[in-house]
């Protein structure tokens, strides 16, 4: 089963207290940030502290990614030779809107890499698409590289510059949600979707989280760990839903036993997306 | 002869003396209060606390020495009481909690006597028992009538249970009462009875409101509060403690409030009820009593507004005093009956021992507090604190002071993850079985120690400023003075 991509945690790269032991939480994915949560002054520090910490800290086996600066800010340059050093899983970039931002960072990521003797490809990467520009070309981004693991929707930015607001209902997100959704699968990488900012309200957060995991997505970035459990339990597939794909595994059995070449449940047929979607309820179930 | 003699002297009509005495000036040279006297105070007040010093301040106006302070506990109200230690006035202190100002100036050796600390349950032990006698006890009270029936939930600076005030006032010689709310009209239901009062002050004021208590219940939103809190339900539901009839104590602390929502979830879901919560109440524990989920509650301390206010409506919160709540030779006391206690630690060590009143630098900063009573008295005592605080190790090999030894602890839930004391075997088996995965102390302690490093040790002299007296009355430990 490819990796899983609930949560990916949020921690701003400036705070020491958070850094040392964010993995108590256990999302699936900690994201260290050296962007919008970093102030000015505290960009250098703050690019050191992850550095040192993706070197020290044991994360317990829990995928690392660092949010940089653009390329085209003072810091991402620098970000990118100091963080690549340090070996997290992935690199995500902010902002992305053309497969030529993605190749960019690619072509330093991979000098890098052969400067400092880690295997080449072995850091991955993430694009955050956050503007309009950047979701009409969604497929180009996410087939931009070998080394994207997913795209991810930024939504503040997009709303703004698409000029309008978040609402509950997300109306507002739909296309652009589902043209990177749809970005995301065409290429076989991973489809998520952005922070919600409200974190007292977990009527609405869970909400959000039934509604982008009925689109398709495979998580969501969180701002606090209260958020992890709301979205591992939305994702966890329902003890009726496991129990019907335990039938549908075992009728397939059945079949290729009887060697019977339709295959039927409780009178629908059952063909080859059910048996995947089956199979993955199934592994998702063992998880939690 | 008549067997039956009548010897009737006719007095007339009572003649009412005033016990109401108008400042306290006057009332301490009626008292004549002598040098090496020991008289207390209670710390219902907390950081509000106006009583000490306003006592303080008469007596070593009046030149008086070498007293034996004895109040339950000090608090960041007492901090400038090392001045009344440098004029002579406060010879020993025996307390509970020692923080701030004052607990530096301890640990520096200000004092020549080591002060004694006791827990809730020790000190009243001690007074039960005649090891300490208490010449006058200085009490606030923010309601009192003109004989003397006092409150703490009415008036205007209201504090819920007079607890530990209680004991003082049973056993004193002479007691005070202090208030600034002196009525006429009979003050019932009483919490001190007229008849364990010998004089009453009105003052201006006893406390500072803000200060005694907050107005608002707490809620935790802090994660990883709540992480710990979630893990310490976890090991709560596995144990299988939630059921009718149980019983069960939480601190004030953010881990331990949010454990109480917890337990809140578990009844729902298993329809059982708690026969009461003890301890310090807060408005978490009104509200299941108010739903009906906790039948009792059994109120030592109150926390905030809404458990003073409860104590003053719901028939069914009651005002125990600290005999009754954790005094060891008391055999009808309430910790000896709790199912499940939750307790906070500043560290723990790999034997389980706890410390709970010098901080990592060896200075008072903590309270002894009821944390030895209700591990002792409980059938599972969890103590929960994080693995690190800022850059300060909980968990450690050995604990700069014991104050509750490691055979009465339990279990230990930290955001790392949980261990068992290995003494309880029976614990061990449960949890084995279950989804909790148990990790041996001493590699969380290894864990913290990757995080922090390895302290410097503290530079102590010889001299002993601190006797940490166990519930029994036994020295567990010495406080030593920092360099």
């Amino acid at each position: 089963m490819s990796k899983l991509r609930r949560t990916m945690l949020y921690v701003p790269g400036s705070k020491p207290s958070m850094i040392k032991d964010i993995y108590i939480y256990n999302p699936d994915s900690i994201m260290f940030d050296l962007e919008d949560s970093v102030s000015l002054k505290e960009k250098d520090s703050a690019r050191f502290l992850v550095s040192e910490a993706l070197q020290k800290v044991d994360y317990r086996g829990i995928e690392t990614v660092v949010r940089i600066n653009g390329l085209d800010t003072l810091f991402g340059m620098e970000d990118l030779e100091i963080i690549v050093k340090a070996q997290p899983d992935v690199i995500r970039l902010p902002k992305t809107e053309t497969a030529k931002d993605v190749k960019e960072v690619e072509e330093i990521i991979e000098k890098l890499e052969k400067e400092y003797g880690i295997e080449v490809g072995k850091t991955k990467m993430m694009a955050a698409i956050e503007s309009a520009t950047g979701v009409m070309n969604a497929l180009e981004i996410a087939n931009a590289s070998d080394r994207l693991i997913g795209i991810a929707i930024g939504a503040e930015d997009y709303v703004t510059n698409i000029k309008t607001k978040r609402t509950p209902e997300g109306t507002e997100l739909l296309f652009a949600r589902c043209q990177l959704l749809n970005a995301a699968r065409s290429a076989g990488i991973a489809a998520l979707d952005t922070v919600y900012s409200d974190v007292e309200n977990m009527e609405g957060f869970r909400n959000e989280v039934e509604h982008i995991k009925g689109l398709g997505f495979d998580g969501k970035s969180i701002i606090n760990p209260r958020q992890i459990d709301v979205v591992h339990d939305v994702f966890t597939p329902s003890e009726e839903e496991y129990e019907e794909a335990l039938q549908v595994i075992e009728a397939i059995k059945r079949a290729e036993e009887s060697g019977s070449g339709v295959i039927s449940l409780n009178g629908k047929m059952i063909d080859k997306p059910i048996v995947e979607r089956a199979e993955r309820i199934i592994e998702l179930s063992k998880i939690n | 002869m008549d067997r039956y003699k009548i010897n009737f002297k006719d007095k007339g009509k009572i003649k009412r003396k005033s016990k109401v005495r108008k400042n306290i000036e006057n009332l301490i040279d009626e008292l004549e209060i002598k040098d090496a006297m020991t008289i207390s105070f209670h710390h219902h007040f907390r950081n509000g606390d106006l009583i000490g010093s306003m006592v303080m301040d008469i007596l070593d106006r009046k030149g008086i020495k070498n007293l034996t302070i004895f109040p339950s506990s000090l608090t960041s109200a007492h901090d400038d009481f090392g001045k009344y230690i440098k004029s002579g006035l406060i010879g020993k202190i025996c307390t509970s909690g020692l923080r701030g100002k004052l607990g530096q100036d301890i640990s520096s050796g200000l004092l020549e006597e080591p002060v004694v600390v006791r827990s809730h349950g020790g000190r009243a032990r001690a007074i039960v028992q005649g090891d300490e006698k208490i010449d006058i006890a200085f009490l606030g009270a923010p309601h009192c009538d003109v004989q003397g029936n006092a409150n703490g939930f009415e008036g205007n600076s209201p504090c819920g249970s007079l607890g530990y005030a209680k004991v003082d006032a049973k056993y004193a010689d002479k007691v005070v009462v202090l208030t600034d709310d002196l009525t006429e009209e009979i003050a019932m239901p009483y919490s001190i009875p007229a008849y364990d009062v010998d004089y009453i002050v009105e003052v201006d004021s006893i406390g500072i409101k803000e200060k005694i208590m907050s107005g608002a219940t707490r809620s935790v939103t802090n994660p990883k509060e709540l992480l710990i809190a979630k893990k310490t339900a976890q090991v709560i539901e596995e144990l299988n403690i939630v059921q009718n009839n149980f019983s069960f104590q939480t601190g004030s602390g953010g881990s331990s409030l949010a454990v109480a929502q917890f337990l809140r979830e578990s009844m729902i879901r298993k329809d059982v009820k708690a026969d009461f919560a003890l301890g310090g109440i807060t408005g978490h524990m009104v509200n299941l009593h108010e739903e009906g989920l906790v039948k009792k509650l059994l109120d030592v301390q109150s926390f905030d507004l809404s458990a003073v206010s409860s104590l003053k409506n719901n028939k069914n919160h009651f005002e125990i005093d600290a005999s009754f709540y954790a005094d060891i030779s008391n055999p009808g006391n309430a910790v000896n009956r709790l199912d499940v206690v939750i307790l906070s630690a500043l560290e723990i060590d790999t034997k389980f021992n706890v410390n709970v009143i010098t901080g990592s630098d060896g200075v008072f900063r903590g309270a002894s507090g009821g944390h030895s009573d209700t591990a002792a008295g409980s059938k599972v005592c969890i103590v929960v604190a994080p693995l690190v605080r800022g850059r300060i190790a909980t968990v450690k090999e050995k604990v700069l002071n014991i104050v509750t030894p490691g055979s009465t602890i339990d279990v230990l839930v930290t955001d790392h993850g949980v261990a068992v004391n290995p003494n309880r075997k029976d614990i061990i088996d449960k949890l084995k079985e279950s989804k909790v995965k148990i990790i041996d102390i001493n590699d969380l302690r290894e864990m913290a120690e990757k995080i922090t490093g390895k302290p410097e040790k503290i530079n102590y002299t010889d001299k002993v400023v601190g006797l940490i007296e166990y519930r029994d009355g036994s020295i567990i430990d010495k406080v030593y003075q920092v360099k």
